[in-house]
């Protein structure tokens, strides 16, 4: 049966099991219809020109876990920033564990999207958020008809959450094929500040398809640092569709580090809901052996005197395929835009191939707005410098690949969160630099 | 050509209505509209044209009837009724000139009014010119001078009669059949166009140069051009367009195929001023237009554009860099204002080994416009040490209209270097402002920034043609000035 039925048809069986709460139960089903008539979608979409799902969604997946399983924190520490204190929800092949996780009511929500779906108490914050910034393409429908688990953040006005969350989502591989889709919701309020690291790890080598949808609702003033750390199994794939709503003088950044996986597709999607507000989306994306990252971002700038920075660097091996395709939106009232995007991509293999595409569609005059993009190899003088120093060749590439990506690092404000990617960068250009940059 | 000021400017921005809007009488000999298989053996009968030709245009017509016309372009316009429109015109009397004086003399007036009078291009500017008047070439200068070279430049109908080996041998090769809607269209209907033949070796000693003119109403123009610059030629060749001012939309898709063998050069200029409509969006042409050139081995081929006419127009002259080392290069300037809508753009395909391509591309929207840039940059796995530099500026004047750039670029070769880059910015007050001191009014004002805005590109232009592009660029963002 084609994936597309097997959802159609699980659906009801999927509503049955859940609590019945009207108000979701309405978007619910709207949405599978939406997917009904979208579908996933195809290389005849525009924005799906370079990145095509047909394999993935071959495989026979499992729509749900059938049981709970459960893991040790011994076997997967390594996969948490373990060093520093921290929120944690985590979830084991969709399901929460209340053993890995550490959440919290104390002042603020960090915990369960499944509570937060059902219990009367978080009513007012889904009917006012859930769905609301998500748009109903086939993929994000899809997700929102099967909402039920994922993280729900909730921090009140004028607070600092003093350590980061982490968001992590395991799977065991004990179903042969599995989808998962995950729901998180994540308001900020007025003068608020909190920093979540989110992370996909599939623990066999068994097919992943996670189709994830994370909405992020950002009120006055309020401060996000997002990170996303993506270096999954070579058999797991994730789509992942991020809906950004900031409010006035709201500053959000979205880091995306993409090192694996089968295929990763990145719908990063900004709305700029009033004035003086700063949006970031940073990249470094390092993948080689048939991988395919995709970043699909848009930044829909809707009032006057806002920011955006965009900043994608990529280096690609083997048979690998990149793609960019980078919209930014400024729209007639929104005077005094200062937009920028970059886009710098390193080929470093024959059969590597990378295809980008910085959109800029502008209806305001008085607006700064700039994108580059390029494309190019490593400089042979600098590698020359490296190389008539007495550092082997190897090493002098990873030198010049670590400068190249730099600048997107630079931004990380959880410095054992860069350690780690740093870490993660040596690892897969498998070298060992010998010191932390 | 007499100098043309800054009072006549002032005195030409008055009189508001699009300048070249008038409409010559002529009597002219128009089929029925509609198309069909019938139509198009009519076509090509009435042409004289050889049998093959006739199978090519038949073909042609086939793959068409099975197109959809393309919807992903950023413009919205009503379409038009294919099978409302006449495929043929001519105008009546075409006998073949010996001496100007015979030509009709309401022609004769059409052509001063476009300040293109025959005998002083001849005189001073040295422009062979072979004059398109509603599809049909009634008059070609400076033929024999270029005959002695060898050089064959005529309307393509008489090359299909004369040359048909040549003719047989190149069209379809770079733009086929069946390559888009539009250029199937114009393959199976084309009505006339212009013929170019450059020998090896030889340099052509003038520019080459067509105005084309759509004059009957409710006459679409279909025109073909083919250029071959056989191995180690130069030829420079100029293309203008004016349409005179009427209500019902035009259409206008043209093929131009360019060939530039081994070591070859083709420098191709356009200045695009078909009518735009007026200022609330009525009437206007719309510019469907193919256009490609392919380089051999050490070819060049040189693209620049000034467009500054058309209600819709969606054009991507492009360059396909077959052999090792060849060069394309795209120059545009794009300027919409009013109601008009622009999506253009460059194809750089690059296949050969250290190919090079250059895009620069300045777009200037005003009024209610919409001005996109389209591109794509292709750098296949064999293309080796493939280089291209892409710059795309945009102008907006006013908060109506809207500034867009869409390129796409793929690389599948480790050792292509790419640049991209694209602006979006407006008249800066302080440059208004510092003109404004010095006793320069803000419309002369906004016009210099413009030019100088447009400048790389316009310094790319032959002599004759930078001076009317200025000229056109000024008339058309005449009234922008918020």
């Amino acid at each position: 049966m084609e994936l597309k039925e097997k959802l159609l048809s699980s659906f009801l069986a999927f509503e049955n099991q859940v609590d019945v709460d009207t108000y979701v139960h309405d978007i619910r089903s709207k949405a599978i219809k939406t997917f009904e008539t979208k579908g996933f979608p195809n290389k005849m979409d525009e924005a799906w020109k370079y990145t095509s799902l047909n394999k993935i969604l071959k495989e026979d997946y499992s729509v749900f876990s059938k049981e709970e399983n459960a893991l040790e924190y011994s076997d997967v520490k390594k996969y948490f920033i373990h060093d520093i204190d921290s929120y944690k929800i985590i979830f084991i092949d969709g399901k929460y564990s209340s053993h890995l996780s550490d959440t919290t009511h104390d002042g603020m929500d960090v915990c369960l999207m499944s509570a937060a779906l059902t219990k009367p108490k978080y009513r007012l914050v889904i009917e006012n958020y859930f769905n609301k910034a998500a748009k109903d393409d086939g993929l994000s429908a899809l997700n929102t008809a099967f909402s039920k688990e994922g993280a729900y953040i909730n921090i009140p006005k004028n607070k600092i959450a003093e350590k980061p969350i982490q968001i992590i989502h395991f799977s065991t591989g004990k179903e042969s094929a599995l989808m998962l889709q995950p729901r998180n919701l994540i308001v900020v309020g007025e003068n608020s500040h909190v920093q979540i690291i989110e992370r996909h790890q599939s623990l066999t080598s068994n097919p992943v398809l996670t189709n994830s949808v994370t909405e992020i609702f950002a009120n006055k003033r309020a401060i996000v640092d997002y990170y996303k750390v993506q270096n999954d199994d070579q058999n797991a794939s994730l789509i992942d569709n991020t809906y950004i709503n900031q409010k006035q003088q709201s500053h959000v950044s979205v880091h995306t580090f993409s090192f694996g996986g089968k295929l990763t597709r990145n719908n990063l999607n900004f709305f700029q809901n009033g004035e003086h507000i700063d949006s970031t989306l940073k990249g470094v994306t390092i993948i080689g052996n048939k991988q395919h990252v995709d970043h699909n971002t848009l930044v829909h700038h809707i009032e006057p005197n806002c920011e955006s920075h965009q900043d994608y660097k990529g280096i690609f091996g083997d048979n690998s395929v990149g793609v960019f395709n980078g919209k930014v939106v400024v729209e007639k009232e929104a005077q005094k835009t200062n937009a920028f995007q970059a886009n710098n991509n390193i080929l470093v293999s024959d059969k590597a191939s990378i295809n980008t595409k910085p959109q800029l569609e502008i209806f305001a005059d008085d607006v700064k707005c700039s994108h580059g993009c390029t494309i190019g190899q490593l400089d042979e003088s600098a590698m020359f410098y490296l190389r008539s120093r007495g550092i082997p060749e190897k090493e002098a590439k990873a030198l010049l690949m670590y400068a190249f990506a730099n600048n997107v690092l630079e931004s990380v404000k959880i410095p054992e969160l860069k350690k780690r990617i740093n870490k993660l960068i040596a690892n897969k250009l498998a070298v060992n630099i010998g010191f932390d940059l | 050509m007499s100098k043309y000021t800054e009072d006549d400017l002032r005195e030409e921005l008055k009189t508001k209505e699009y300048e070249y809007g008038f409409y010559t009488d002529i009597e002219s000999e128009t089929f029925p509209v509609g198309l069909n298989e019938d139509i198009v053996r009519a076509i090509s009968k009435k042409k004289e044209e050889p049998e093959w030709m006739t199978e090519w245009r038949l073909e042609a017509f086939k793959v068409w009837k099975e197109m959809v016309e393309p919807e992903w372009a950023n413009v919205h316009y009503k379409k038009p009724d294919f099978q409302a429109i006449s495929y043929y015109s001519a105008p009546n009397s075409k006998p073949k000139y010996d001496s100007i004086d015979e030509v009709d003399p309401e022609l004769l007036a059409t052509f001063e009014k476009l300040g293109i009078s025959l005998d002083e291009q001849k005189k001073l500017a040295g422009v062979a010119m072979d004059v398109v008047v509603d599809s049909v070439s009634v008059a070609t200068t400076f033929k024999k001078t270029l005959s002695e070279k060898g050089i064959i430049f005529m309307s393509i109908s008489e090359a299909i009669r004369e040359h048909p080996e040549l003719v047989k041998k190149y069209i379809g090769t770079v733009v086929p059949q069946k390559d888009n809607f539009y250029a199937a269209l114009n393959s199976a209907v084309f009505s006339d166009g212009s013929f170019c033949y450059i020998p090896k070796g030889v340099r052509c000693p003038m520019e080459l140069s067509t105005y084309f003119r759509i004059n009957q109403a409710g006459t679409g123009q279909f025109e073909r051009t083919l250029v071959i610059a056989d191995e180690g030629s130069y030829v420079s060749y100029l293309e203008g367009c004016t349409a005179p001012s009427r209500d019902e939309n035009q259409l206008h898709a043209a093929v131009v195929e360019l060939i530039a063998l081994d070591d070859a050069e083709i420098k191709y200029s356009t200045v695009q001023n078909w009518y735009p409509g007026n200022a609330e969006g009525k009437g206007g042409v719309y510019n469907f237009v193919t256009k490609r050139g392919l380089c051999e081995t050490n070819a060049k081929i040189s693209w620049t554009q000034v467009e500054t006419g058309s209600a819709v127009t969606w054009k991507y002259p492009s360059c396909v860099l077959k052999g090792d080392n060849s060069v394309g290069e795209f120059y545009s300037i794009a300027v919409t204002n009013n109601y008009q809508q622009a999506d253009t753009g460059t194809k750089m395909i690059h296949l050969g080994k250290n190919t090079k391509s250059t895009i620069i591309s300045k777009g200037i929207s005003a009024g209610k416009s919409q001005n996109s840039y389209r591109g794509l940059v292709q750098i296949n796995s064999r293309a080796d040490n493939a280089r291209n530099f892409s710059q795309c500026d945009s102008l907006l004047m006013g908060n109506e209209c809207g500034a867009h750039t869409f390129p796409y670029i793929e690389a599948k070769n480790k050792t292509a270097i790419i640049e991209h880059e694209a602006t979006t910015s407006k008249i800066g007050e302080d440059q208004i402002f510092y003109c404004n001191q010095r006793g320069i009014d803000t419309e002369k004002a906004i016009a210099l920034i413009v030019n100088g805005f447009s400048k790389e590109v316009l310094n790319k232009l032959p002599m004759e043609f930078a001076v009317e592009a200025q000229k056109l660029l000024e008339i058309s963002l005449e009234g922008s000035v918020g």
